[in-house]
């Protein structure tokens, strides 16, 4: 599905909403009034994907950029080494979410991240050790080369079932 | 009269820049009405089994999927792209433009003949109606303290009156349902014009805080004439204190019923939000009336946060007119083993039904206050049960382990 002129419109009408300061930039906060952001256990975590490293403002380009990442997928795409990978292949959508789990980008998603993780999405409903325990198993189960951490190739296969053009995709209505 | 004109005017200007538009094959951009996005109404489980479905056959045991991540970081891109609560508390959109440049946020396509009709109606709507309708206004706002101790029939005289200098053409359905006395009206809050509209129809004991300035002398005024119930600042904390007063005032029989409004705030007129149960407590028979405004001629909704009173009226003494239907739905009790919770969302969800309102859960008083963390846990709640199986407390005496529903 191609994105109008319109679509950006209706983008850039919500960015200016959200813009509380009218500065022209987003900011923590800003993404922070969000009602039903604040109540979604890895709220945070999506809104730090928004912000480039060392960034502390978001400007409209970069959030669409972002929000690129879930336009459906182009199933008629041919194959193309040549070609860049386009924001919203499986590939680049499988990255976003790797890079949810990974915070501090260096390519693997070890315990302590995992972890951090289930405790955001699971919050006082389960024990230290159960969480302990999910965690061994999801590494255990991901893990191939035995390095006690989940690197994107793995998490990738382990993923190589789900449907990921559907689940991290959103449309926009005409 | 001239509320004719007033109305044919915006609707066929709006008609010819539709057919304009047309004409040049122009795509006229219409701002989304019930959000940008298309958000699946499925639900955290739905969309979990899903996942997991795709990923492997579906285990019975409870488990953590990596793939899980994906449900939560979708919703959350889809709420800060479009989120149900925060585009309530701001005005309307409209589907076409009504002429008033205060509606206009996203009309790109404005031709030069639709510049000329804009300008027609500034001339019409500053030159002619504002002034006609301040002359109104200001005159009976003299006459209004000379109104001590007068009839019924006098209190609906004065509003009628007030329902001209805003040029508000109602329409009551149901007038059988009218609140009776010894009654509570509740109707959903958009504008403080809600009372005027429905003291139009019918006399209303009105509950609210003690105001100063221009509201503080309407207050006073009002009480000259029948009974209302003003709380002082100090008084509106203790809660007990309030529904006192408001039982007695329903006890006695001789009384007008009151008018609360349980949202507590002013919405924007698309959506209903949570009703505040304290007027459900009472025990007394409850009288719901919805009111919905047509936006086209004029956005009543009052953003307090950007407008004060003052500049609002101004706003709408000088739209084109204030169009609204009130409906006057059945009386509702409490029912056995209903809790005030309970009613109020069943009289709320009556008032959104009739008036074609979305009925939402949210709380008004986020408008200005943070979400609780109650919510947050309810998600991780949800979704701990895909995760873990819980183990009943007395797992040590218990020889199986059991899993905990709802």
């Amino acid at each position: 599905m191609k994105i109008s002129p319109a679509h950006i419109i209706r983008l850039y009408d919500r960015f200016e909403f959200l813009d509380k300061e009218g500065s022209g930039q987003l900011r923590l906060e800003d993404f922070a009034e969000v009602k039903e952001l604040a109540m979604n256990p890895i709220g945070d975590r999506i809104i730090g994907a928004f912000f480039s490293p060392g960034q502390e403002t978001v400007d409209f380009p970069s959030f669409v950029r972002i929000l690129a990442h879930f336009r459906p997928t182009d199933k008629n795409r041919a194959k193309d080494s040549t070609q860049p990978e386009p924001v919203n292949s499986r590939t680049s959508k499988l990255k976003f979410a790797f890079q949810l789990y990974d915070q501090d980008r260096d390519g693997k998603i070890s315990r302590a991240e995992l972890l951090q993780v289930l405790r955001e999405m699971l919050g006082m409903q389960v024990t230290e050790e159960q969480l302990e325990s999910i965690a061994d198993r999801a590494i255990q189960e991901a893990d191939l080369d035995r390095d006690d951490a989940i690197s994107f190739e793995e998490f990738r296969k382990s993923l190589e079932k789900v449907n990921i053009e559907h689940k991290m995709s959103i449309r926009f209505l005409r | 009269m001239f509320s004719f004109h007033a109305i044919f005017f915006p609707q066929w200007a709006t008609l010819r820049m539709e057919r304009g538009a047309k004409e040049k094959n122009h795509h006229l951009y219409k701002p989304y009405s019930n959000g940008i996005i298309a958000k699946e109404p499925s639900s955290l489980e739905q969309e979990i089994h899903e996942l997991r479905g795709s990923a492997n056959s579906l285990r019975s045991e409870p488990e953590f999927e990596m793939a899980d991540i994906f449900y939560f970081c979708r919703r959350g891109v889809e709420s800060i792209v479009d989120d149900e609560v925060t585009k309530r508390f701001s005005a309307q959109e409209l589907e076409s433009w009504n002429l008033l440049t205060r509606s206009n946020y996203n009309f790109r396509h404005i031709s030069v003949r639709l510049s000329a009709l804009w300008g027609l109606g500034v001339l019409i709507r500053y030159g002619f109606l504002l002034p006609l309708r301040s002359e109104f206004a200001l005159w009976h706002s003299v006459s209004f303290r000379l109104r001590t101790y007068l009839s019924e029939k006098v209190h609906l005289i004065c509003y009628r009156i007030c329902v001209r200098a805003l040029t508000a053409i109602i329409t009551y359905h149901n007038r059988e349902n009218k609140p009776k006395n010894g009654g509570i009206c509740v109707a959903n809050h958009t504008t403080p014009i809600d009372v005027i509209i429905l003291a139009n129809d019918g006399c209303y004991s009105m509950v609210g805080q003690v105001h100063g300035g221009l509201m503080g002398i309407i207050q006073r005024a009002m009480v000259k004439s029948s009974p209302h119930i003003w709380f002082e600042r100090s008084e509106v904390k203790d809660r007990h204190h309030v529904a006192k007063r408001l039982g007695d005032h329903v006890a006695d029989k001789t009384k007008q019923p009151i008018l609360i409004f349980p949202e507590g705030t002013c919405i924007n007129n698309t959506s209903v939000m949570m009703f505040k149960k304290g007027s459900f407590e009472i025990g007394c028979t409850v009288y719901p009336v919805a009111i919905k405004y047509d936006p086209r001629f004029g956005d009543a909704f009052w953003n307090s946060s950007k407008f004060g009173i003052v500049n609002y009226l101004l706003r709408m003494m000088s739209s084109w007119a204030i169009v609204c239907s009130v409906w006057y739905l059945p009386p509702m009790n409490r029912e056995e083993g209903e809790d005030a919770v309970q009613f109020a969302n069943r009289v709320k969800a009556a008032i959104a039904a009739q008036g074609g309102l979305v009925d939402l859960l949210w709380d008004g008083g986020l408008k200005r206050a943070k979400v609780k963390d109650a919510f947050k846990e309810e998600q991780q709640k949800l979704y701990s049960k895909f995760v873990v199986n819980k183990t009943c407390l007395f797992e040590n005496i218990c020889s199986h382990r059991c899993i905990s529903k709802g």
